[in-house]
């Protein structure tokens, strides 16, 4: 109920936002700069107080997209919608009118002039804005969060952060270059905001397990959507409805899905892996909607300790589900979710922690709080470094399923394969990466031939 | 509707109904959901008069159960289980011709259907990895377990829908006017209930305790169940006597009935109210929030009941309640 109560306020706040603006991001950020030299102050009071405006801009409309857009209005009275970008005019004027009804013209302000559509949107709607929600399927990713970082904006980028590794190479260089302008930036590897995990994690850290040894990472489901072929689209069009199954968009369910159990393991253990061998196929999950992606990957990830983690994930209907982490560790074991579960385990059987949390809030919530708490107050948060090497992680056992043999992380890494073209190379009529064959099918990896480096 | 479609209608209930007496005692059955293997077992419930709510001096009683009133509900079946994940994912996943072979188009239109929706595919492992063979469906919005019934009626011909608050209640007791329909003393929950005091934090499989007098399982916790009614701490004040039903006008709250595996046996009493809340989609990242599952309710499932007589179309269209999109304010 405490989600009622915050946006309650947000909504009565509403009429007393103050109408002054913000200084524009370029003067705040070189003020932030010099204030680790001279003017320490300057950053803080041009945010304080909740009583200045921050533009915000979205970019990718569907409805994660819009769920960030209300998070990010509801974090911060100040928050005003001024812009958003999608491929689609639909899924932008659906984003819009949906946040308009929560709260109103007073805060979303966009307008058919302000409401940008096409592969090249996002550059227009980024540059109206402080503060920008990455949120398009995540092949676009690295073109819009260069483009963002180069314009000094705060940002929530939602994960994964690319689809290959020339993307990861691209988002790594921004990244850096997002910790030396200080600025922002949150991404949305929600676990990272989840109370049982940050407390386990905490007592995990503090030692009350020792060190973990091997695990196993899970997101065995039935399966997600599909965007069935519609009789007028072109190829390009039915593959950004139906972009889930494409690999340039969406990087495989391993990449798109998995990728939060993965993160898990490298969270916890502080490290990322040397080296990914697999398998993986596509038994049931096999029709022509279904694009060019596995249904199945498993994964050993190696790390430098010796720790070994075991991946699995499943999108096959009727099979046992589970998506969860599990560790063990020379003292014992511990068990998270993503149902707000968390629990360590002594050697004998003990509980040593145990989290329940039914009702915690919302971890998409919880993000963007952060991010709007730490732009106010002149703080910095930078989420991005491990946003793109988990995404990396994930990328890696893709490489591994696809290729069947054992792949390097630092091979992988300088990988030239790319997936994406950028956005001034895509148009509704041409071709995009991925052609069906005759019969509307596929190219589909194939372990042992593949070539992922 | 006009005139003439109206009589059209009625023409083809009056045929349904001696269609159907002739063919079935108000006995128990097995409804079947064609083209699968799922078997649903139908109880007899004998409708009567009964005392709704409770009495201020029961353990656990709530202000929302007062004023016990008398109430009075018509004959129905009603499933001896709770809907189980197979028989629910039919409906999820489309596969097995489930939306291929429906009822004759007359007996569609008796039933006031003229198209289904199925469920969305989740993105999130709803059934939280405590199983999915013989467990209950869990995570379900109130119009997710409309709508299964809708399906389900449209593929069997009958009119299949969720009980009433009344209607659920009635139906626990099963004639008694105790605390729980074992009596009253808790400490006989074990044997009856899976409860937060034995569940070891996960739901079980369905029918694992004993039934109720009347033959229903898990009535008393496991999960809890959805009714047709929108909550109304201040109801019972106003209720109708006869067949009430606070049809329901908004999103939140609405009632589940029964208490779940999270539940304590003072929880899961025949009278207790468990209103549903914006927070059983706390973590639903998405807006507007989805219409079919819940990502916060792995206590909440439901099962249907079947009236005896099947009413009249316009009547049946009043049930299949409209979904009403959840922005989350």
């Amino acid at each position: 109920m405490t989600d009622d109560n915050r946006n309650d306020t947000d909504l009565s706040r509403r009429q007393f936002v103050g109408k002054s603006s913000w200084l524009a991001g370029g003067a705040v950020i070189s003020a932030s700069l010099a204030g680790c030299a001279t003017s320490p102050s300057a950053a803080p009071v041009a945010y304080a107080g909740g009583s200045d405006t921050l533009k915000l801009a979205v970019v990718g409309c569907g409805g994660r997209g819009t769920g960030a857009a209300k998070q990010a209005l509801k974090a911060d009275a100040g928050v005003e919608l001024v812009a958003v970008a999608d491929a689609f005019g639909d899924r932008a004027d659906t984003c819009v009118s949906a946040l308009k009804r929560i709260y109103g013209d007073e805060r979303v302000k966009v307008t058919p002039e302000t409401t940008f559509v096409g592969f090249d949107a996002f550059s227009q709607a980024i540059d109206m804005a402080d503060v920008v929600i990455l949120a398009t399927p995540p092949g676009f990713r690295p073109e819009h969060f260069e483009y963002a970082v180069a314009g000094n904006k705060q940002i929530f980028c939602e994960k994964p952060m690319a689809t290959d590794a020339y993307g990861i190479r691209r988002v790594l260089a921004a990244a850096k270059e997002a910790e030396e302008k200080k600025l922002n930036v949150v991404v949305g590897l929600q676990r990272h905001y989840q109370p049982c995990y940050l407390e386990t994690f905490q007592r995990y850290q503090d030692g009350a397990v020792g060190e973990i040894i091997s695990g196993q990472v899970y997101w065995n489901s039935d399966g997600v959507w599909v965007r069935e072929r519609e009789p007028q689209q072109t190829e390009m069009e039915y593959q950004m409805r139906n972009w889930y199954y494409f690999n340039w968009l969406c990087g495989d369910h391993i990449l798109e899905q998995h990728i939060h159990n993965i993160d898990v393991a490298n969270w916890f253990i502080g490290d990322y892996p040397v080296s990914a061998q697999g398998m993986g196929g596509r038994q049931v999950r096999n029709g022509p909607d279904h694009g060019e992606i596995f249904d199945h990957h498993f994964v050993e990830f190696t790390y430098a300790s010796g720790a070994v983690i075991s991946s699995q994930c499943r999108h096959q209907p009727g099979c046992a589900n589970m998506v969860e982490e599990r560790f063990q560790t020379t003292g014992g074991s511990i068990h998270t979710d993503g149902g707000n579960k968390g629990i360590i385990t002594g050697r004998s059987g003990e509980t040593i922690y145990k989290h329940s949390g039914m009702f915690d809030p919302s971890p998409y919530q919880t993000e963007h709080n952060e991010l709007f708490a730490s732009i106010r107050s002149g703080g910095h948060i930078n989420n991005a470094d491990y946003g793109a090497k988990s995404t990396m992680t994930a990328i890696l056992g893709r490489m591994a399923t696809y290729s069947g043999k054992k792949i390097d992380w630092d091979k992988a890494l300088v990988s030239n394969q790319r997936l994406v073209p950028d956005s001034k190379n895509l148009d509704w009529d041409g071709n995009p990466p991925s052609m069906p064959d005759a019969n509307g099918n596929y190219a589909i990896p194939v372990p042992g031939k593949t070539r992922v480096l | 509707m006009t005139a003439k479609l109206t009589s059209l209608v009625i023409a083809v209930v009056a045929m349904a109904c001696v269609d159907h007496a002739q063919a079935q005692d108000f006995a128990p059955y097995s409804q079947a959901i064609p083209g699968s293997g799922q078997i649903m077992p139908m109880v007899p419930v004998a409708g009567g008069r009964f005392n709704m709510g409770s009495q201020p001096d029961e353990t656990g009683h709530q202000p929302h159960e007062a004023p016990q009133h008398a109430v009075t509900v018509g004959d129905f079946w009603m499933g001896q289980y709770e809907i189980s994940w197979q028989q629910y994912d039919l409906f999820v996943h489309r596969d097995d011709d489930s939306f291929g072979q429906l009822t004759a188009p007359d007996k569609l239109q008796a039933l006031s259907i003229d198209g289904l929706t199925g469920a969305t595919t989740p993105y999130v492992e709803m059934s939280f990895g405590m199983g999915k063979e013989g467990y209950p469906a869990i995570n379900i919005t109130q119009y997710a377990a409309l709508h299964y019934a809708r399906w389900l009626s449209a593929k069997t011909g009958h009119f299949y829908r969720l009980p009433t608050e009344a209607e659920w209640e009635y139906a626990c007791r099963a004639g008694t006017s105790t605390p729980w329909s074992f009596g009253d003393n808790s400490a006989m929950a074990n044997e009856y209930a899976i409860h937060a005091g034995n569940s070891e934090e996960h739901y079980a499989l369905v029918g694992s305790r004993r039934s109720n007098p009347w033959d229903l399982y898990d009535m008393h916790g496991n999960v809890a169940e959805w009714t047709m009614d929108q909550f109304d701490p201040g109801f019972y004040s106003k209720s109708e006597a006869e067949n009430p039903w606070n049809r329901p006008t908004e999103l939140y709250p609405r009632v589940t009935r029964g208490g779940s595996w999270i539940h304590t046996p003072e929880q899961q009493r025949c009278a207790s109210r468990l209103p549903s809340a914006a927070n059983w989609k706390e973590r639903d990242p998405q807006i507007p929030k989805s219409d079919w599952w819940l990502t916060n309710a792995p206590f909440v499932g439901f099962r249907l009941v079947r009236p005896r007589t099947q009413p009249p179309a316009e009547d049946i269209a009043r049930y299949w309640l409209e979904a009403i999109e959840d922005y989350g304010i």
